[in-house]
């Protein structure tokens, strides 16, 4: 008991404790263009611990990113209230690292210059700023990559080099929205492996939007299932699979295929998407 | 040849055919041209009007050898060039300041679409009042032809610079200052370079029109005297060593080009 209890307190310091990392409370989007008025979000509201592993599911076009968007501050909400670490979201969230579904790394720079693009932002020198390249590299598995430019990598090293510019700058919470949907299955699993072993590594909060059920089995604590559009959260389901996960054996354990069925259940019939 | 020279950078690298037989070719066109001319020269039309390939060639030898063509050529290549940094500089800052603000693309929009509908070299006059006959007023008509190419191209690649890129800088914590030199500006440097080929022949033109208005050196006062001496060999010379120079000229900044965006 004595372990157990000290191992929940050390996690969080009382500052983290007091507020969730991530709070969206009663928050509602209507996209408004000249003629039409779309309503993407009604009323949605969850939490986050810090540290926690947090999957999106839902229907295309049900709001999964625009939560993303919300978060990372690039939009507003047309109602309700998006917190970060217990302070409104106003401006440019910069306590977040963006994993974008699209690719948005700088086509004239190298691996290594792409990498070190948040520390030349935040001014870091040149000698400090060589050896985190090179350690985060390391840990993405680019060796050998550094000085090659996007267009000449694969599409998985170029989520890798994305992932790896994300990271060295540390943002206690990462958005991902389907960084790995187009990639081939087994390089998904690949992937995945190294997403969690870097997450058990670091504890950062992460919030991963998916379409796949069984990668948000997988990788999450919790997964919440969006309805179609105006969206609202229909399921709030726990993972109750311990970890350390092998992504790979997920699938055979007892509890995964009650996880899937209800996950599954959640989805709307008529916009199931074939996974 | 400002189409070909813009068409042909992409392509240098795509089309597999051997370049020794594209220069084999280009070799048989001039030839086959100069020698119909030379041909057509005294026999079907007067000489006095066309002039013939060696006619042009002595005087191009004469001109060389006394010094004058270099002496011309350097005062139209200074002026061009003066006007070319000026014109590109201004039209890549106002490109910038203006395209990343909507507001202030969509105000001033027409207006500069009204001015470049201006031909250019009808403000010669103008700038010949107004900066009187030394190398100012073709500085400035060298600049306003080029600022407005480069302007426009540059603004078009401001425009159209991914705004995913820019997002992802911003939520890395960049700065306006830091997503315009990190992402804004190195996109839009091949729209940039495109302007800047365009620009460096209208640049010439913008100088050399000046210089036939009112100067007294340069290749258009050459052309123009030339003319008015009724030496037909002497406006063809003086019209093809400015072509020379803006060819070469051209290839370097297309040399250039391939080199600083090898990451494509």
């Amino acid at each position: 008991m004595r372990p157990a209890h000290l191992s929940v307190v050390s996690a969080e310091s009382p500052e983290a404790a007091k507020w969730p990392t991530v709070e969206l409370r009663g928050v509602s989007k209507t996209f408004v263009s000249r003629s039409t008025s779309v309503d993407v979000l009604s009323g949605v509201s969850f939490s986050l611990q810090s540290g926690e592993f947090l999957a999106v599911v839902g229907p295309s076009g049900s709001g999964k990113s625009t939560v993303l968007n919300l978060l990372a501050g690039l939009d507003h909400p047309s109602a309700g209230e998006v917190m970060c670490q217990g302070r409104r979201i106003e401006a440019v969230n910069t306590e977040i690292g963006y994993l974008t579904q699209h690719d948005s790394l700088l086509p004239w720079r190298t691996v290594e210059e792409n990498i070190g693009v948040p520390l030349e932002i935040r001014a870091v020198d040149r000698a400090e700023r060589k050896s985190r390249i090179r350690d985060i590299i390391a840990q993405v598995g680019l060796e050998g990559f550094a000085r090659h430019y996007p267009n000449q990598l694969s599409g998985g090293m170029r989520k890798r080099a994305m992932l790896a510019r994300t990271l060295i700058y540390d943002p206690p919470i990462l958005l991902m929205d389907e960084p790995f949907g187009p990639l081939d299955a087994q390089l998904k699993l690949v992937l995945q492996a190294d997403l969690l072993k870097l997450w058990s590594a670091r504890r950062k909060t992460v919030v991963f939007v998916t379409h796949d059920i069984v990668e948000a089995i997988t990788l999450a604590d919790r997964v919440l299932v969006f309805s179609t559009r105006p969206s609202r959260i229909k399921l709030d389901e726990p993972i109750a699979i311990p970890r350390p996960r092998e992504v790979h054996e997920v699938r055979f354990h007892p509890a995964f295929e009650e996880h899937y069925r209800r996950l599954w259940a959640a989805l709307d019939p008529p916009s199931r998407r074939p996974s | 040849m400002t189409t070909e020279a813009i068409s042909q950078a992409p392509n240098v690298s795509a089309t597999p055919s051997p370049p020794n037989r594209v220069w084999l070719y280009r070799t048989l066109l001039v030839a086959a041209v100069l020698i119909g001319w030379q041909a057509a020269s005294g026999t079907l039309l007067d000489p006095f009007w066309i002039s013939s390939p060696t006619a042009v060639a002595r005087t191009l030898l004469l001109w060389t050898a006394d010094g004058q063509l270099e002496y011309h050529l350097f005062v139209t290549f200074k002026e061009t060039f003066a006007g070319f940094v000026i014109g590109a500089v201004a039209g890549v800052l106002f490109a910038l300041a203006i395209g990343t603000s909507d507001i202030a693309h969509r105000t001033v929009d027409p207006f500069v679409t009204a001015v470049y509908g201006v031909p250019k070299v009808a403000l010669a006059p103008l700038f010949i009042m107004w900066f009187g006959i030394g190398l100012a007023p073709k500085i400035v008509l060298a600049a306003i032809s080029v600022f407005f190419l480069v302007f426009f191209s540059t603004l078009r690649g401001v425009r159209e610079v991914d705004r995913k890129m820019v997002d992802a800088l911003r939520t890395m914590g960049a700065n306006k200052l830091a997503v315009q030199r990190m992402v804004i500006f190195p996109a839009a440097l091949p729209w940039l370079f495109t302007g800047l080929k365009l620009g460096l022949p209208y640049g010439f033109v913008g100088a050399v029109a000046a210089e036939m208005m009112a100067s007294s050196a340069g290749i258009g006062y050459l052309t123009q005297n030339a003319a008015g001496q009724l030496d037909t060999a002497g406006v063809f010379a003086a019209l093809f060593a400015l072509m020379l120079v803006t060819t070469l000229l051209n290839e370097a900044l297309g040399r250039l080009e391939s080199f600083m965006f090898r990451w494509r």
